[in-house]
């Protein structure tokens, strides 16, 4: 088709990336005027590098890692924009069934984060006394929502993340073998690899991001600055695309045709069964035991896609909490050059949002943001 | 030459791995280890204990790779990824051959460079070679799937190879597609009508 502008985007197969992945295959990009190519790379770091180096426009990133992109402390990045996020929620903590066991034994019942987190604490204590070793836990990246969710809840349950367990990388298709074969006793990972570990006997899931922080930000579109500063009239349109995809995404009568195009091996690869509980909030936290968590994910409903710096700072007094930066102007700079609403604003013609920004430090806490499980009621 | 580093090759296309761990060992890089097993890769790692580490970009376990690096920093010798922004050449070809090497810190880059510039050589060389061989065979393909139409027409319509193949020419050229693509379709065709 003529006249179209050809963007480039680099993404992961996980449901989250179901906004560009649905934008470039169901013509939401082409109503904008926009050819958008996607890319699916099997690493963040690929991301990062092929972002670095100007193949891609644009990517589904860890919202953490635009920041660390910014930061300088990451090799190899260029310095990105996140005017967009692409989905609330959406990652669960699953334990091995030997931990899940160990916890059903302390009198534990499912009965939301704090109850699951101090059963968890017993558990791993058996679990030192009978297998003398430390609980091992896998995030996905060091710069990621799942590793400081998983700290936040860990640590207000009374297990410290750096001294009682050990934390490793896995990357999310291989979290199920991972816990299969013995080498994890637990992870936190986006869906659907939660659901198939689950499903494969291999996992039970003990809690969810939407649980320890509701309706809080997962991945973001990072954009290259340069692509930002460029082309800013596409950036409007590929905003506004991305927008629509998302409120498509999140209508439920969606959801078993938006399971069978992610499903497809060119994006996740997998069954689309294996999507759908992630889709309607309803899990299978055991082999045939569903629970309904709400707003387990979020693709547009509640101004999701609006990015907010309080959610930026909130961030960063997580990488200073488990001592990733040091606190200081530069690195609080650096969040407002990537979470830019303004932005988003401006592609969506919406009036700037005028409800102050809660600037989050580790130490003052009438700035924490809302939804923490510890800290609502 | 630095014939005394050691250089660890993590790739699971254990064709690609083994052609970069000839042409290292021909440059005179004595020790060369290959891992194309990503299970207890990190283990791996520690005990070859490498001074030069070449991954390729499709490799899922980069992040854990990163991370492991970052985290060793106070117990093993640092290792980074070699990149010179300056060089963003250098940095360019790698990304786009589909390479990358991490280095243990404080090494000089002009011993690891001729390393990294010749797995830039020979990912670009395989890749060249499995397209290559990727065209060889779908040509394969194509010459097979025209035989068998040419083969239906001939029978359908009692007509000559030449003609049949004048036939499937024509089409092609009418219908604006490929002659293979004719040929696909009109032999799928005739499977469902259930004649072969």
């Amino acid at each position: 088709m003529p006249g179209l502008d050809d963007v480039h985007a680099g993404y992961l197969p996980l449901l989250d990336g179901a906004v560009l992945v649905t934008a470039a295959r169901l013509g939401f990009a082409e109503d904008h005027g926009i050819r958008l190519h996607l890319h699916r790379e099997m690493s963040w770091a690929t991301i990062r590098d092929r972002m670095g180096v100007g193949h891609f426009d644009c990517a589904h990133m860890l919202a953490p890692m635009a920041i660390a992109a910014n930061l300088g402390i990451a090799p190899l990045s260029a310095p990105v924009v996140a005017p967009m996020v692409l989905a609330l929620g959406g990652n669960a903590v699953t334990v091995s069934p030997l931990l899940a066991e160990l916890m059903a034994e302390t009198g534990w019942r499912d009965d939301g984060p704090a109850a699951a987190g101090m059963a968890l604490a017993k558990a791993l204590v058996r679990l030192e006394r009978s297998a003398s070793r430390r609980g091992r836990f896998a995030v996905v990246h060091a710069h990621s929502c799942h590793n400081y969710d998983l700290r936040y809840w860990l640590a207000a349950c009374g297990i410290e993340p750096d001294r009682e367990v050990d934390i490793t990388v896995v990357p999310p298709p291989l979290m199920p073998d991972a816990i299969a074969s013995g080498q994890i006793d637990g992870f936190c990972v986006g869906e659907p690899w939660s659901t198939i570990a689950v499903r494969r006997g291999a996992g039970r899931i003990v809690t969810t991001k939407a649980e320890i922080w509701r309706r809080s930000p997962e991945k973001v579109l990072g954009v290259s600055a340069r692509f930002a500063a460029e082309r800013p009239e596409v950036l409007d349109r590929l905003i506004r695309a991305l927008h629509d995809a998302a409120v498509w995404c999140d209508a439920s009568e969606h959801h078993a045709e938006l399971a069978d195009l992610l499903a497809d091996a060119g994006h996740i690869g997998v069954a689309p069964r294996d999507l759908v509980p992630a889709l309607t909030g309803l899990l299978e936290v055991a082999p045939g035991e569903a629970q309904s968590i709400e707003d387990f994910m979020i693709f547009a409903a509640d101004d999701a896609n609006r990015p907010r710096l309080s959610d930026g700072f909130w961030m960063l007094s997580q990488m200073v909490r488990w001592r990733q930066v040091t606190e200081s102007d530069a690195a609080r700079h650096a969040v407002r050059t990537v979470f830019r609403p303004d932005l988003y604003d401006k592609a969506l013609s919406l009036e700037p949002s005028d409800s102050a920004i809660k600037e989050a430090t580790l130490n003052d806490q009438n700035h924490w943001p809302e939804g923490l499980f510890d800290r609502s009621k | 030459m630095s014939p005394a580093l050691t250089i660890l090759v993590v790739d699971e296309n254990r064709a690609r791995a083994a052609i970069i761990e000839e042409s290292l060992l021909e440059a005179g890089y004595a020790r060369v280890e290959v891992v194309s097993e990503m299970f207890g890769l990190v283990r791996r790692i520690e005990e070859i204990n490498p001074d030069v580490i070449v991954v390729d970009l499709e490799n899922p376990n980069r992040d854990q790779l990163e991370h492991f690096f970052q985290m060793s920093r106070s117990v093993q010798r640092p290792i980074a990824m070699f990149v010179d922004r300056s060089d963003s050449a250098s940095i360019e070809a790698a990304v786009e051959a589909g390479v990358s090497a991490y280095v243990v810190d404080g090494l000089k880059k002009e011993r690891v460079k001729p390393i990294l510039d010749m797995a830039i050589s020979r990912f670009n060389a395989f890749h060249r070679l499995s397209r290559e061989l990727e065209e060889a065979r779908s040509e394969l393909a194509d010459r097979k799937v025209i035989d068998r139409a040419k083969g239906i027409l001939m029978d359908a319509r009692k007509i000559t190879e030449d003609e049949a193949y004048r036939l499937l020419r024509r089409s092609a050229m009418n219908e604006n597609r490929r002659i293979a693509d004719v040929a696909k379709a009109l032999v799928s065709a005739y499977t469902l009508l259930g004649d072969s």
